[in-house]
């Protein structure tokens, strides 16, 4: 296609570049057994099984395979924190991508299956893990079927399970899917819904899912993407992986530019090198904003990422700058917004996804966050009182005690505060729904105050 | 309604079987209810109970926590827009304002012959899609205003059928031949590392 | 009880608020502050049970030597040079920000709240509260109280949602009935619909709940806070002695609650402790004693039972005690007793009557030679990781309800092995190592085989011989042992558990933990309220210092309440008194009781209520009641606990140990004793064991209590044989449930209608050979008689055996028993 959009795999751009994870994306058939033989797949398992359990574990330690979760934690390094003689161990694969903006994993499901099935086996035999629950979000029903339907052919084709190549490696895969709760993201959360339990996530420390996890059983959480990586690095070697993106991050990564761009998409993108601008802007990429309108904001890292501005398209996409700057880039998750949107509204929307995604648990983030969305809804719906901005920053730091990570704003002479916020939550999903309210009401607070100076007297009632 | 059917029951059986502990078997067996009847029925929670060796409670509990279960009869199609921030931005609202119109409903509600539910919905991981929605988790990407009427008037009078009725997800399961299976592994039984894993050395197995 | 020095040698410092302080190993940072005078407030941790860190209340700052953050002091424990904040600002603005946050939903109804004045929120608003609701939006909205069980209702909208409730339910009750509904500002707590909170334990949630969410029925409405007196005391509705908080308000006990005792019951309390201080506060208590009129005693039809003057009650009773043969003198009962009145009352029957016709127990125990004589065992030590529990005796669930709560901890949490040898499944079985139900009779030759040496190749009383071996090596590997040793079925005779108990007691490292169930029943038997027995553990074969300090001395050992009731019935007895005991109900032969009751002369009753074997009494004499006396206690472990009166007797009724002393008054002679202190003071002196009890030292070992030690000689009698029965019959085996119709529980309101209906339980297949079906009614006869019943199938039961519970309206199968038979058959037939 001249646009670049690969018909079947909605949204995905065919650019140019190098592609690690995404290279079955072009075939329509991608998702079968035999087009992903055909196309090099499970050469990287058949490498892997050559080697030992710890020179795989090595490999991808040496390949510097950051996290593509969320929180960008080298993938090497969280396996080896699994305590020597604990068994069994488990792979539990987080496939429950709901993070406002981000629209990846689901491609990688959809569009290529068995390279995800791979990786798994990859990190199982690299780790002695006994079995892989593979957890996919709940609305994703064409991923669960082509999930189903690759894992029913490579156990046939005995890829999976006993015996795997005919070797004394034997794993099994089990599909497991959720059912509409952003907070199983999380992985402590995602395990307890595993078990079959609310999805309400565990305080860690004191222990991490590597220690404690399924069933009180070292487990190894990883996400999707991340593990689409290990059949390309062990084919291919760390070398040669390290030779794209920076060198605190090398390889390439998946990212969904979405919102007021001319090509949004979802670009496998070198990481470290390139930057916003190259990615709202390139030809290569968006190709710009929409047309006569300029751009106002963008969040970089999904819904949970303070927001940036004009003046931080040139960072590159890479996650100490951009933690440095006051964000950050998790989940691959870029929108972007011009000068159409409505601060307020927009910070609303986040808002009210974080109030109704909120598992609960916390009291600072269950009565906290819903509090946020009334008293923006007010604001909005031109109800708000002068001293509500000032409340709702006083809410929000008592679920987020402040100064809340935000990029610097020159013109006000605001500096940059860091990444990540602190909190008085089990998990940052409460403190994430302040990401929003303190990004907008920091470069667009006039926004606000007009929206309650416009507005008709009418008295708030006491509840 | 109903508790599990023979086949379902034999179905959930299957899907027992693949888990160390029977309780983790709670949400994909609460699928197959919600498959079977269209929606959550209490009899099926207090079979599904017995099932994983739990109380009805702790079923009710976990239910009740996810979204996509209902415990009460909903349309035999469920209409997910998104209006989250991607979609939000180009049109998901417009998008929902205008299918309350076309059915007559506000989102949340259900049509009058139970054919459609609608609901406002969070993020749908199609945001570069946008505006996007599902029908019964069938995805919509980009849908114009017209086209997404044209969706739901061919639903109605049966144009369209590619889209299974409410509950029903992956139309292929997963089957684990008899055979191949590595075995599932009790957490409270291996003690001993896999055997593919040389011996430890003393200080550990050398990860 | 635990050390405080040694554990603070070994202490971690930890600097609180620029002080020093010493942290245990392992210990929780709340725990810590708390224990070193800084409290923390919080709402979600309890101590017994496992943080979920969920109302961030406890929030502090503290830094472990990465900078100052703030951390829930529930979920992290000590670590060495920890530094905390709990006071600093950021410590202070995280706490004001929760508890403004747990408020904006709260609908601040403490004016109609139970709780008001007595609830941490509230007091956590005044104390570190913002002062107004900067909250105008909508409160959540949820119908007002609904009732998640019979005795518990359920307030959302005051839930703060600290999961205490649901935890408990979960963790430590094991009925995880009420749960977690909904997500995120929609949570809530409630049960499956049309599934109510049904837990023998339910009461605890409302004890534990920090807000007035949970309140109790028989509390709801009843006092507020300040109006509330109380003092400590302890349960005595079964034998395990939980330490309980009395409350009361203008002279009536309106709640219990429980008292947190490392030794014995955790805090926690079954609901028949907790709630049967309604039955005390009954209108059919006695308040006045009753006489028969003279001129109709002995004739055929008696008359009434007629208010009387205490003068002539106890002239009556001393009329006919004063010069009756000893041996034509019987006492049932004491069990209720405190410690002094059954000191007191052992003095006056065997020490000046002569007497030694004295039974505490009722047919349904075991012999008090067996219990004293046997190593004895703490909870503590049954409870103590890596030990074993063989459980030979009733369900601890529905009989000792605070035992079991300790029993399965110890299994779930710490590891401890559990081993079942009863006559049918139990509550504990769900987490038993092993199950096993050897036919009536039998238990003793399945003990034999189990502490053999040889393997065995066949079954052993209807266990098969895999299971046998499994349970043998079980055994042996070692590892301290606990016998929880009571009578589980009172149609199978006391021999079987004796022989049971003898065989088992050959193990290494064995020490039996009584699981008699009746109240106050180990101080009876301390205090000598059996046949054969003294005070003090003591033996009246051997001569004791009571010979020589007491007016007199049966010459012999007397009869045990069987040989009592059969000689009563024989007419051989002239008097029989009925120290609080009920023998038509309790006893396991009904028939015979009742005849003994009727070829009696004169019977006595001392009671609380005018229940079926007072009413058949000649004099009845009104007692007072756990609440209404002061003294002490003796639970199943021998420990002793205080018992303290908040309240008066209903009337004129008076106290057993008064009740004593009066009688002897009347009999001339005088028992020198006239306080608690005396009685104690009378013990030390004459019961080494009791050398260092004395109210003094029960009042300084309040919480605790002090473990008496001490057993005495038991002489082992012969293994007992099996006994064959034919194809077609069932053994009998009889059960008490929680909730039967005892004569506290039938005068419990909330309690009473909670009783489950009649029925027989078969193994499920046992049904078509006998031809019947489940569900519908059957006749479960014997030589003595026939019940009508459904009957309800129930893997439980193992095969050829018949399950009745005891002691419900309607069908009592102690009309079936004969209590002279070592085992009773029945046979199971359908009805035309
Ligand atoms: C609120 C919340 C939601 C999350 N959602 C996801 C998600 O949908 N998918 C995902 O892979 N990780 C998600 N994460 C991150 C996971 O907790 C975890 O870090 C990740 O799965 C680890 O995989 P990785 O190391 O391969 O990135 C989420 C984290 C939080 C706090
Ligand atoms: S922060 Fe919110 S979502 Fe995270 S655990 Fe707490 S209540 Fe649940
Ligand atoms: S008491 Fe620590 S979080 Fe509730």
């Amino acid at each position: 296609m001249s646009n670049g959009y690969v018909a079947h795999a909605a949204g995905y751009v065919d650019n140019e570049g190098p592609k690690i994870v995404s290279s079955r994306f072009v075939h329509e058939d991608g998702h079968t057994l035999a087009r992903y033989l055909e196309t090099g797949g499970y050469v990287g398992l058949r490498a892997a099984l050559a080697k030992t359990p710890s020179q795989v574990h090595d490999e991808v330690r040496d390949a510097i395979l950051l996290g593509r979760g969320g929180a960008g934690f080298p993938a090497g390094i969280k396996w080896g924190f699994c305590p020597p003689g604990v068994w069994p161990r488990y792979l539990v694969v987080n496939g429950d991508e709901s993070e406002p903006g981000t629209y990846k994993d689901r491609l990688l499901m959809e569009c290529d299956p068995h390279q995800l099935i791979e990786g798994c086996l990859i990190a199982c035999y690299a780790l002695g893990l006994s079995q892989c629950f593979l957890y996919v979000r709940g609305e994703m029903a064409l991923a669960q079927e082509r999930i189903a339907e690759a894992l029913n052919e490579a156990y046939a084709a005995g890829y999976v399970g006993k015996n795997i190549l005919d070797t004394d490696f034997s794993v099994d895969i089990v599909l497991h899917w959720g059912a509409g709760a952003y907070i199983v993201g999380e992985e402590t959360a995602l395990i307890e819904s595993l078990e079959g339990s609310r999805g309400m996530p565990r305080l860690k420390p004191p222990f991490f899912p590597a220690a404690i996890g399924l069933y009180g059983k070292p487990t190894i959480v990883n996400n999707v993407e991340t593990l689409s990586n290990l059949p390309w690095i062990l084919e291919n070697g760390a070398d040669a992986y390290k030779r794209y993106g920076s060198e605190a991050s090398p390889g390439t990564r998946l990212f969904a530019v979405s919102g007021h761009v001319k090509r949004p998409g979802v670009y496998e993108v070198e990481q470290g090198v390139t930057t916003f601008r190259d990615l709202i802007y390139g030809d290569n990429f968006c190709q710009g904003m929409r047309e006569g309108h300029d751009l106002k904001m963008f969040i970089p890292g999904g819904g949970s990422a303070p927001w940036f501005f004009e003046d931080h398209l040139d960072l590159p996409l890479e996650a100490k700058p951009v933690g440095a700057a006051g964000s950050m880039l998790g989940s691959g998750a870029i929108v972007i917004m011009d000068d159409s949107t409505d601060a307020v509204q927009a910070c609303l929307r986040v808002v009210r996804f974080f109030a109704r995604e909120s598992c609960g648990k916390c009291t600072p983030c269950r009565e906290g966050t819903t509090w946020e969305e009334q008293i923006l809804r007010r604001i909005y719906d031109g109800h708000g009182r002068p001293s509500d901005i000032d409340m709702l920053l006083d809410v929000a730091d008592n679920i987020s005690p402040g100064p809340y990570p935000a990029a610097a704003d020159p013109s006000q002479g605001l500096e940059a505060v860091p990444f990540p916020p602190k909190q008085t939550t089990i998990c940052p999903l409460g403190p994430s729904s302040v990401a929003p309210i303190v990004s907008a009401l920091r470069r667009f607070r006039p926004e606000f105050e007009a929206k309650i100076t416009a507005r008709a007297s009418i008295p708030v009632s006491a509840g | 309604m109903a508790r599990l059917n023979a086949e379902n029951l034999a179905t959930a059986n299957e899907i027992l079987s693949r888990y160390p502990v029977k309780k983790s078997a709670m949400i994909p067996l609460l699928h197959l209810a919600q498959e079977q009847d269209g929606y959550v029925a209490d009899d099926a929670m207090a079979h599904i109970a017995e099932l994983c060796d739990v109380t009805p409670a702790e079923v009710v509990g976990t239910c009740s926590f996810y979204e996509m279960f209902k415990r009460h009869e909903v349309g035999t199609y469920l209409v997910n827009v998104c209006t989250n921030i991607s979609c939000m931005l180009l049109g998901g609202e417009e998008l929902l304002h205008r299918l309350e119109d076309k059915l007559g409903i506000k989102h949340g509600g259900t049509t009058e012959d139970k054919m459609f539910t609608l609901e406002d919905y969070e993020c749908l991981a199609a945001c570069t899609e946008a505006p996007c929605m599902q029908v019964n988790y069938r995805y919509f990407h980009r849908i114009e205003l017209d086209e997404a009427e044209k969706v739901i008037d061919d639903l109605r009078s049966g144009a369209r059928t590619d889209i299974p009725p409410h509950g029903t997800l992956g139309k292929v399961r997963q089957h684990i031949p008899t055979g191949r299976s590595a075995g599932i592994v009790p957490p409270e039984q291996a003690n001993e590392a896999p055997v593919w894993l040389p011996a430890p050395t003393p200080e550990g197995e050398g990860s | 009880m635990t050390n405080v020095e040694s554990t603070e040698i070994e202490g971690i410092s930890v600097t609180v608020n620029g002080a020093e302080v010493l942290a245990r190993p392992g210990e929780l940072l709340i725990d810590a502050c708390e224990r070193n005078g800084v409290y923390i407030p919080r709402f979600c941790y309890h101590p017994r049970m496992k943080p979920v860190g969920m109302c961030r209340m406890c929030l502090v700052e503290v830094d472990t030597g990465r900078g100052m953050g703030l951390q829930p002091s529930c979920m992290i424990t000590c670590s060495p040079d920890m530094v905390v904040e709990t006071e600093s600002e950021v410590t202070k603005k995280a706490q004001d920000g929760v508890l403004e946050f747990l408020l904006i939903n709260h609908p601040l109804d403490c004016p109609v709240c139970d709780k008001g004045g007595e609830c941490p929120l509230q007091d956590q608003t005044m104390a570190y509260g913002p002062g107004e609701s900067r909250f105008v939006e909508e409160k959540r909205h949820y119908e007002k109280p609904i009732a998640i069980s019979d005795n518990v209702y359920l307030d959302r909208e005051r839930c703060i949602l600290c999961d205490r409730c649901t935890r408990f339910a979960k963790e430590v009750a094991g009925d995880p009935l009420i749960h977690f509904q909904g997500r995120g500002n929609g949570t809530e707590v409630n049960t499956f619909p049309d599934e109510p909170f049904s837990s023998y334990f339910a009461g605890n949630t409302v004890q534990i709940c920090p807000v007035g969410a949970l309140t109790a029925k028989p509390y709801r409405f009843q006092a507020r806070p300040w109006d509330l007196e109380e003092v400590q005391s302890t349960a005595t509705i079964d034998s395990v002695g939980s330490r309980i908080t009395v409350q009361s308000s203008r002279n009536k006990v309106l709640r219990y609650l429980g008292v947190d005792v490392d030794s014995v019951n955790w805090g926690w309390l079954s609901d028949r402790e907790r709630f049967s201080f309604e039955a005390f506060n009954h209108e059919d208590r006695l308040a006045d004693p009753l006489v028969r009129p003279e001129a109709s005693m002995g004739s055929a039809k008696r008359d009434q039972l007629v208010t009387a003057p205490w003068s002539t009650a106890l002239r009556r009773c001393a009329k006919a005690l004063q010069d009756v043969d000893p041996n034509r003198i019987g006492v049932i009962g004491g069990a209720r007793l405190s410690n002094e009145a059954q000191y007191m009352w052992a003095k006056l029957v065997k020490g000046v009557l002569g007497s030694d016709n004295v039974d505490a127990q009722l047919g349904d125990g075991l012999p008090a030679d067996l219990v004293l004589g046997l190593p004895r065992a703490t909870i503590d030590r049954a409870c103590a990781a890596g030990g074993t529990v063989v459980l030979v005796g009733p369900d601890p669930k529905e009989q000792l309800g605070a035992l079991y709560l300790r029993l399965r901890h110890a299994v779930i949490e710490d590891g401890v092995q559990l081993i079942e040898l009863t006559p049918h499944s139990t509550g504990l079985s769900r987490y038993a190592t092993h199950s096993l139900h050897p036919r009536p009779g039998e238990a003793g030759a399945l003990a034999r085989a189990l502490v053999g040496d040889s393997v065995v190749e066949s079954d052993i009383a209807g266990v098969a011989a895999a299971d046998v071996n499994a349970v043998a090596a079980t055994l042996k590997a070692g590892g301290p042992v606990t016998v929880v040793l009571g009578r589980s079925s009172a149609a199978e005779s006391e021999d079987a558990v004796v022989d049971a108990a003898v065989a088992l007691s050959s193990l290494d490292d064995v020490a039996f933990l009584s699981a008699l169930t009746r109240g106050n029943v180990h101080g009876a038997l301390d205090m000598g309220l059996a046949p054969g027995r003294l005070p003090g553990r003591q033996p009246l074969a051997t001569g004791s210092s009571f010979s020589t300090a007491w007016p007199t001395m049966p010459a012999e050992a007397g009869f045990d309440t069987h040989e009592i009731l059969q000689a009563a019935a024989d007419g051989r007895l002239d008097t029989l008194v009925l120290l609080a005991a009920d023998p038509i109900n309790d006893f396991p032969d009904a028939d015979l009781a009742r005849q003994a009751l009727e070829n009696t002369p004169t019977v006595i009753a001392v009671d609380l209520f005018l229940h079926e074997s007072a009413a058949a009494a000649d004099v009845v004499l009104a007692a007072a009641g756990p609440g209404e006396y002061a003294g002490s206690f003796t639970n199943l472990e021998g420990r002793i606990s205080q018992l303290n009166q908040m309240v008066t007797p209903p009337g004129t009724a008076r106290p057993d140990w008064i009740l004593a002393a009066e009688l002897a008054f009347q009999l001339g002679a005088d028992l020198e004793l006239e306080s608690p202190e005396q009685v104690w003071a009378e013990l030390a002196d004459l019961a080494p064991i009791y050398a260092d009890v004395s109210p003094a030292a029960l009042e300084a070992a309040a919480v605790e209590g002090i473990v008496v030690e001490g057993t005495s000689l038991f002489e082992a009698p012969a293994p007992l044989e099996a006994v064959s029965n034919d194809q077609y019959a069932l053994r009998l085996v009889t059960r008490r449930v929680m909730y039967d119709q005892g004569t506290v529980l039938a005068h419990s309101p909330s309690s009473a209608h909670l009783s489950p209906s009649p029925k027989v339980a078969l193994h499920p297949t046992d049904f078509e050979r006998l031809g019947v079906a489940e569900g519908s009614d059957v006749s479960v006869s014997s030589a003595r008689g026939a019940i009508t019943v459904s009957v309800l199938s129930d893997s439980g039961v193992p095969r050829g055996s018949a399950v009745m519970v005891s002691h419900l309206e309607d069908a009592r199968p102690y009309e079936l028993i004969d209590a002279t038979a070592v085992v009773n058959d029945v046979r199971v037939e359908p009805v035309a």
